[in-house]
């Protein structure tokens, strides 16, 4: 690895006499310009998608190992009796890690919003709210359901997350969706520059004679058109990148939740440096496509 | 330093080159000759392993080509200096860039050896020409650009091939002058030309043996020339 560093910078190192050997061929050079600017824009919004889809499938599926709640709606001489009786129902359930009636003051919190503070639960026939916390092995939510039926009349077990379990599925896929097509992105770059670079090293065949008459090495002419294509990698990738940011960047935020994905789509604290990754792999993936290039075409020529 | 033995050759058609033995010893001058198509540059190709012989075995400073590697053969290029039948330069590199590219390709710096270049430029008569793409030449002044060229990593040999076709008589006596004065320094030279005046021209001069392909064989060219 060390050695493949020195190598890499030994290429890289600006070498004007070496690099006026290759005449700049404009139209390669500005494909090539164009496909890594490109590619790297596509990625930026990949790695985007990724690392948004990424989120929302850990918060959903946090929520989701969390919580459910039980209702007791009663009438009010029965509710204490019911929400223990429930308690002691679910303090038997599998799978339940926790269970707690909320205090009136925590039902009032979250009634708020809608009645505005200094509200008086017992003057209003609020149902009573368990909150239940699950163990990562689940409860058996429909089991619960027939216990509850039987025993606890006025019990509704809102399992509410469940509902977003295909979305936290959709999500993760997204995820992987997202990093496939960074991969493909990549594949794709390769494909380009190895394209663009057969067609530099067909187009200079005579220049590989005479460079080979003077006492020119394999290695020496592979790098002359190394150099070229990973430096138009890295700068193409570069500026794509840049335009690419600045696009997740200007991207509206806010909104509600169920809105959250698309308004969420972007990079949020230390992922904001993930992008600077591309522009390097894009010079790398240059790199080692042109190597092999050069290298067939150079054992082809001989 | 150059030795072939038995060598033969054949490109897709029939044998060119046939049963080739031939040995250049380190100071010698020779002319090799024979009419056009005899196979004088695949001769020179064999010489300095751009070409494997089909049959025999051909010795580059002791060593078979047939051993060698390709880099072998790209740092055994500079120590033999080719002057190519048709030049060939890189033509968007200035006659200078070009007669240094074998420093350049060898890693060395064009810069560091500024004062050799321009002895060099001023010894093949360019030094007025230095900034000039290889088009803008002429025949003449494209011959002494690529003899320069071939000895500026001062090798131990020198191979010329037709390195005064396209040019008039007068130019074609400067560039012998000038390879007969590479012979002087030592060099080994070794001469393709279908030109029998050149090889006459030179008989005062210095002491060259003549050797001429004829019906895909060699043999030593005696006095009747
Ligand atoms: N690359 C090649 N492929 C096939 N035939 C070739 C090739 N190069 C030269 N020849 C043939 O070999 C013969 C000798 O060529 P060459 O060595 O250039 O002769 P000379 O230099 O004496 O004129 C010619 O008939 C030529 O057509
Ligand atoms: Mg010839």
């Amino acid at each position: 690895m060390k050695s493949f560093i020195k190598y890499l910078r030994r290429t890289l190192q600006s070498d004007a006499q070496a690099d006026r050997v290759v005449p700049p061929s404009g139209f390669t050079a500005q494909l090539t310009l164009f496909a890594a600017g490109a590619m790297a824009f596509l990625a930026v919004f990949s790695l985007a998608l990724s690392l948004a889809a990424g989120r929302l499938a850990e918060r959903w599926g946090d929520e989701l190992a969390r919580s459910a709640t039980i209702r007791i709606a009663a009438p009010a001489d029965q509710q204490q009796a019911q929400t223990e009786a429930a308690l002691r129902i679910l303090e038997t359930t599998r799978g339940v890690a926790q269970s707690r009636a909320l205090t009136d003051e925590e039902q009032s919190a979250l009634l708020a919003p809608w009645f505005g503070s200094g509200l008086a639960l017992d003057a209003l026939p609020v149902p009573r709210l368990i909150e239940v916390i699950e163990t990562s092995e689940r409860m058996d939510a429909a089991g619960l359901r027939l216990r509850l039926a039987a025993e606890v009349p006025g019990a509704v077990l809102d399992d509410h997350s469940r509902w977003r379990a295909p979305l936290v599925k959709a999500a993760s896929r997204l995820r992987m969706l997202g990093w496939a097509s960074i991969i493909l992105i990549g594949a794709v770059t390769a494909a380009m520059v190895t394209l663009a670079a057969n067609a530099a090293l067909a187009a200079n065949a005579q220049l590989i004679a005479v460079l080979r008459l003077v006492g020119a090495t394999d290695d020496y002419i592979a790098h002359a058109f190394i150099r070229r294509f990973t430096l138009r990698a890295l700068i193409g990738a570069a500026v794509g990148m840049v335009v690419g940011m600045v696009a997740v960047l200007v991207m509206p935020r806010g909104g509600d939740e169920t809105a959250s994905f698309l308004t969420g789509l972007g990079f949020q604290g230390s992922h904001w440096l993930l992008p600077l990754l591309i522009p390097p792999l894009a010079a790398a993936v240059a790199f080692v496509a042109t190597r092999v290039a050069a290298r067939r075409t150079l054992e082809g020529l001989s | 330093m150059i030795e072939l033995e038995n060598v033969a050759y054949s490109y897709s058609g029939g044998e060119l080159l046939s049963d080739i033995s031939l040995k250049l010893a380190p100071g010698s001058f020779h002319f090799l000759t024979g009419p056009s198509g005899s196979g004088k540059t695949t001769l020179m190709k064999l010489c300095y392993g751009a070409l494997l012989p089909t049959a025999g075995h051909v010795r580059l400073f002791d060593t078979d080509v047939r051993a060698l590697t390709r880099d072998d053969v790209a740092l055994l290029r500079r120590r033999v200096g080719v002057v190519h039948q048709d030049c060939q330069f890189l033509d968007h590199l200035s006659v200078t860039e070009n007669i240094a590219l074998p420093l350049n390709v060898s890693g060395r710096n064009a810069e560091a050896a500024g004062e050799d270049l321009d002895d060099l430029m001023h010894w093949v008569g360019l030094t007025e020409r230095a900034n000039a793409l290889p088009a803008e030449l002429s025949g003449g002044e494209r011959q002494r650009a690529a003899l320069a060229r071939a000895v500026i990593m001062s090798p131990d040999v020198v191979l010329a091939d037709e390195p005064t076709g396209n040019v008039d008589w007068e130019m074609s006596q400067r560039l012998l002058r000038l390879l007969i004065e590479l012979n002087r320094m030592g060099k080994t030279v070794l001469i393709a030309t279908h030109d029998l005046s050149l090889i006459r021209a030179t008989k005062a001069h210095v002491q060259a043996r003549v050797l001429r392909i004829a019906n895909r064989r060699i043999q030593l060219a005696g006095a009747d020339l």
